[in-house]
């Protein structure tokens, strides 16, 4: 029930001014815990000290596809439901899906050049990663290019649907391929390989980011919910004066 | 105290990770108030929803 009564974009705005201050304080805190909790973990037998690049890799790669996965839904709430937020959440959720997935690459390459020796190489999971990155730039530009925001949204939508392709890709490539980029070791059957004192900050700063970005998107969508109140008295304004 | 290996791979890493999550929060923060502005702009000059003027209608019938 409650998630019908936040799709008017009223009550929406009204629950997110509510809940965004709520979140951003929880974010903080659990930012703050797995940071300590980062500084007190001890250096991998193999990685060393470089390990701390993966309590941003390895989160900043699972909202890179957490956001395209929203999107996917949201595309479904567009083109299926015609839901009036799914537009605007799947809107709001590209540039932070396309920022951690860039951050994603970035980390990834700076941990590759000291254990690899190389910044970055064509494997599966790498390539797959990049192409995720490519479609947000693609949706981002998409976005920009069709000035009516439902117009867009469909066009937006559909392209979502296709990209979503990539998602079991990116998850499978190491198992699928021969890669360099390791195999599965936090989710995997037969538990995780990580050790508990590396594996609990990285599960923590997961969980920050997490908070983060559910913060950021209740913002965005905030923002784009105005932004299209903007353009409608805008196009008021111009009736009238017309 | 001896630096670890790799410091600077490290160290550049965090600094990618703080400047992405704060242009992150200065862009929605930004543009919270960019629209705001605007929104309060155009009301000032008296365009307003037709949803809005209806709710106004109805709170003052209400008085």
């Amino acid at each position: 029930m409650w998630i019908s009564d936040l799709a008017n974009p009223s009550r929406f705005l009204r629950a997110a001014n509510l809940a965004i201050p709520w979140l951003g304080g929880a974010t903080l805190i659990v930012f703050a815990f797995a940071l300590y909790r980062a500084m007190l973990a001890p250096d991998d037998y193999q990685q060393g000290a470089t390990v701390k690049i993966m309590f941003l890799h390895v989160p900043s790669a699972w909202l890179g596809m957490l956001a395209w996965g929203l999107m996917t839904i949201a595309a479904l709430g567009t083109l299926v439901w015609r839901h009036p937020l799914a537009d605007v959440a799947a809107k709001a959720a590209a540039p932070l899906g396309a920022a951690f997935t860039l951050l994603c690459l970035v980390t990834g390459s700076l941990w590759g050049r000291p254990e690899w020796g190389t910044y970055w190489v064509w494997d599966a999971r790498l390539t797959s990663e990049l192409i995720l990155f490519l479609l947000y730039l693609a949706v981002l530009a998409l976005w920009r290019t069709v000035e009516d925001p439902s117009r867009a949204a469909r066009a937006v939508a559909i392209l979502t649907i296709v990209g979503a392709i990539d998602l079991p890709i990116i998850k499978f490539s190491v198992d699928w391929w021969n890669t360099l980029h390791q195999g599965a070791s936090v989710f995997r059957l037969g538990g995780s390989t990580i050790d508990p004192t590396i594996l609990t900050p990285l599960l923590l700063k997961a969980a920050a980011f997490t908070l983060l970005f559910v913060t950021l998107l209740l913002a965005a969508m905030r923002n784009e919910i105005l932004r299209r109140r903007v353009r409608t008295l805008r196009l008021l304004q111009a009736s009238a004066a017309g | 105290m001896q630096a670890p290996a790799h410091i600077a791979f490290i160290i550049a890493a965090y600094a990618a990770g703080i400047i992405v999550v704060v242009a992150l929060i200065a862009w929605v923060m930004l543009d919270y108030r960019i629209q705001r502005r605007i929104l309060a702009e155009l009301e000032t000059k008296g365009v307003s929803r037709r949803s809005a003027r209806e709710a106004e209608r109805t709170d003052s019938e209400r008085v």
